[in-house]
């Protein structure tokens, strides 16, 4: 069985999507609904079997130096720049897999029956196919090279997927936004790709990161411009502040989407690129320290933009930001494994409640705004039971919440590790008590209270069975890592060991751990208790809150998500579109243009001699004459 | 009458003539008219050849003046078939109403 797992090829994983997307992109068109959805789910569902198949295989066998190569064909060979096409799968990439097939084939499956009304269903299908060939090629890439293909071709799918209903200019609008603000920070990352080839003179990433930890000192300059750099690309991927403007908009897309793309999976790649690459960082001192604090600020600034929202997506894209936030927060403080166990939770929980956000809204009619829903508990109970278990894992509940694992290795190690701090630990401490006080406000207004929104359908089980098994994983994914105090599994950590190095930590205090573990818990159930309380028991607070004029003034802050569209519009936007104008009648083409219209003029004025009259052309001849022949007398 | 008056007397009398035929050209919108205008600046060069063979007593002044007058026997006759053509045609010999193909 093993054997057989080992000898399966790796290079099957993203092509069964890719060929999946070849074929619906061909003949999708004329294909029934049907065979579309199976053409377009099996392929998925086929990767993640191919992927079940290596992880056995790589489980069963681990391989001696912890990678299973795969080499194809040369990519690029010119002079001594070789590109090879290789695949590599390693603990990391094994996990990165795991989550982009599994939670990629749910929310297929779901989107066969989301998507049924739709006219463009194979166009649907085809790019969701390829955006998860992509992602498959980015996380089993071998060099970096590869891995900025698939990075490019993702933000591509991205691309086409949010400005799915293009007939809507406010969608394509919002296609473009995400396009040009991730484009900033891939700028970014191809630099950093260029300085550390220029370098190393390789972009194989085990070679080129043994040689960076064997040739960079600690600290040194040029690690640091990679390391930042690097930064910069994960940033404008994953919605970091300062290039966080796009995901909210992102939203325009259909739920799907949002639930594949911009949270489950892409928007992690950013994370997933930094662990790939953490030996530069942790050359880097002060890349890592910027890292933190990027995640810092932005789980807060994201989770106070969560609190305010009216639109069911916006919530939980505001909320996406702030769990990434998290991810870069382990990042920035060296826990790697737990940074990427909060991506692998973060999948689940993420993609069930944007799922379950899509079940209730197109049983509303594509009604998308949160006032306008409402006791929806007893009409949908199982699209309910399943996103309160998605919110409960959000907040982080304890003990029965696969969040709370991740979410808590990640605090701990904010205030534990060498380059953590108690400031950094009270900023994932603060975001603790803002998600779960934005989770419950979700919960307990659209499931509680009065019924408002009239339920037009059920979701099928097409729906529902995607919802179930993602809750289930919500809440057991959370059991492979958990802490000393609680039983002490360390399996996910013991995978990823031989890629990912331990945090260091130099407070070792067992009774500390407890001790946080409990205040966080506290502070978690603290937030749903206020959440009760707030938009349950006493609707009014909120809303005298928001009518004081202190309160309108940060409601409409923090709806508009800190003003930094506002801002950006203000620096980049208008200053760009105003160039744009004046150059619009290319003033440094009058150089050439000129000398067109010159010759244009002789040429007007030439012809106008050509009269056709053969007394002018007899003059002009005697005339020519008498100047040649005068020229020879007098000269 | 030394052959150098002969001469001068000679050329004045071709270039005057030569002038009348190009006058006659360009001041004549007849194309009949200035065919023969172009005749007489035709005889003009004859003549000065014919005069310049005499000053110095050679032949080929009289040689060349028969290839002008060959010469122009078949410019005379191509230019009379045009001129029929372009009479019928245009039902008259105003060389100015033919100037459709300019460019």
């Amino acid at each position: 069985m093993i054997d057989v797992c080992r000898s399966l090829p790796i290079w099957l994983i993203p092509a069964l999507p890719a060929a999946g997307f070849v074929v619906l992109a061909l003949v999708g068109a004329r294909f029934p609904r049907r065979w579309v959805a199976i053409v377009g789910a099996g392929s998925v569902g086929a990767a993640a079997a191919a992927t079940l198949c290596t992880a056995i295989g790589f489980l069963g066998r681990p391989p001696e130096t912890g990678v299973i190569e795969e080499r194809l064909w040369s990519w690029i060979d010119v002079g001594s720049f070789e590109i090879g096409f290789n695949l590599a799968v390693d603990a990391l990439s094994l996990v990165m897999i795991f989550v982009v097939t599994f939670v990629g084939f749910l929310i297929h499956v779901y989107s066969t029956e989301y998507m049924a009304d739709d006219s463009a269903y194979s166009r649907f299908f085809a790019c969701m196919n390829l955006f998860v060939a992509f992602m498959l090629m980015l996380v089993l890439a071998d060099s970096l090279f590869l891995l900025y293909l698939g990075w490019e071709g993702v933000g591509l799918c991205s691309y086409l997927l949010i400005g799915f209903w293009y007939s809507d200019p406010a969608n394509g609008a919002a296609a473009r936004k995400a396009f040009i603000v991730t484009r900033v920070g891939d700028t970014a990352f191809a630099i950093a790709l260029l300085l550390l080839y220029k370098h190393a003179g390789t972009l194989d990433i085990q070679a080129a990161m043994a040689w960076a930890a064997d040739n960079w000192a600690v600290g040194s300059g040029i690690a640091v411009a990679v390391a930042l750099l690097l930064l910069g690309g994960a940033v404008g991927k994953s919605a970091q502040l300062p290039l966080q403007v796009w995901l909210p908009d992102a939203m325009a897309g259909p739920t799907p989407v949002s639930a594949l793309i911009h949270a489950a999976t892409m928007v992690t790649a950013g994370v997933y690129l930094i662990a790939r690459t953490h030996v530069v960082f942790e050359l880097a001192p002060t890349a890592m320290t910027t890292v933190a604090a990027v995640g810092a600020a932005t789980l807060l600034l994201a989770g106070c933009s969560a609190l305010v929202q009216t639109d069911i997506k916006r919530v939980l894209a505001y909320s996406t930001i702030s769990q990434i936030g998290y991810m870069f927060l382990g990042l920035g403080v060296g826990a790697w494994s737990a940074a990427v166990f909060h991506l692998m939770t973060h999948a689940f929980f993420k993609a069930l409640l944007f799922l379950g956000a899509g079940a209730v809204i197109i049983s509303l009619h594509h009604e998308q705004d949160i006032f306008k829903m409402g006791g929806l508990r007893r009409r949908l109970p199982g699209v309910f039971w399943t996103f309160l278990i998605g919110s409960a894992s959000l907040a982080a509940l304890p003990l029965v919440t696969a969040g709370f694992y991740s979410k808590d290795l990640i605090l701990w190690a904010a205030w534990s590790s060498d380059s953590g701090s108690p400031w950094l630990w009270a900023a994932g401490a603060g975001g603790a008590l803002l998600t779960a006080v934005y989770a419950f406000r979700l919960v307990f207004i659209v499931f509680f209270g009065d019924e408002r929104g009239h339920v037009e359908r059920r979701p099928g089980l097409l729906i529902l069975v995607p919802l179930t098994v993602l809750a289930v994983l919500s809440v057991v994914g959370g059991f492979v890592e958990t802490p000393s105090a609680l039983g002490h599994v360390s399996f996910f950590f013991d995978l990823l060991d031989p890629v990912l190095p331990p945090a260091h930590a130099t407070v070792a205090g067992h009774g500390t751990e407890v001790l946080l573990q409990t205040v966080v818990a506290a502070i978690t159930l603290l937030g749903v208790g206020l959440a009760f309380f707030l938009y349950v028991r006493r609707p009014a607070i909120p809303a005298a809150v928001k009518a004081s004029p202190l309160g309108a003034w940060l409601c409409g802050l923090w709806l508009s998500g800190w003003g930094f569209d506002t801002l950006y519009d203000r620096i980049f936007v208008r200053p760009f579109v105003a160039v744009a104008g004046l150059l619009r009648a290319d003033p440094l083409d009058e150089i050439s243009s000129s000398v067109a219209r010159v010759i244009a003029a002789g040429n007007s004025a030439l012809s106008r001699t050509q009269d056709g009259r053969v007394r002018t052309y007899a003059f002009g001849i005697g005339l020519g004459a008498v100047i040649a022949v005068a020229v020879v007398v007098l000269t | 009458m030394t052959a150098e008056v002969l001469l001068e007397h000679g050329l004045v009398v071709a270039s005057a003539l030569f002038a009348t035929g190009l006058i006659g050209v360009l001041v004549r919108r007849n194309l009949l008219f200035q065919l023969l205008a172009i005749e007489i600046m035709l005889n003009a060069a004859g003549m000065a050849f014919v005069i310049a063979g005499a000053r110095w007593g050679e032949a080929d002044g009289q040689v060349f003046f028969i290839f002008i007058l060959v010469m122009a026997a078949a410019e005379v006759a191509v230019g009379l078939a045009l001129l029929l053509r372009l009479s019928h045609r245009f039902r008259g010999l105003d060389g100015d109403s033919v100037s459709v193909m300019r460019g």
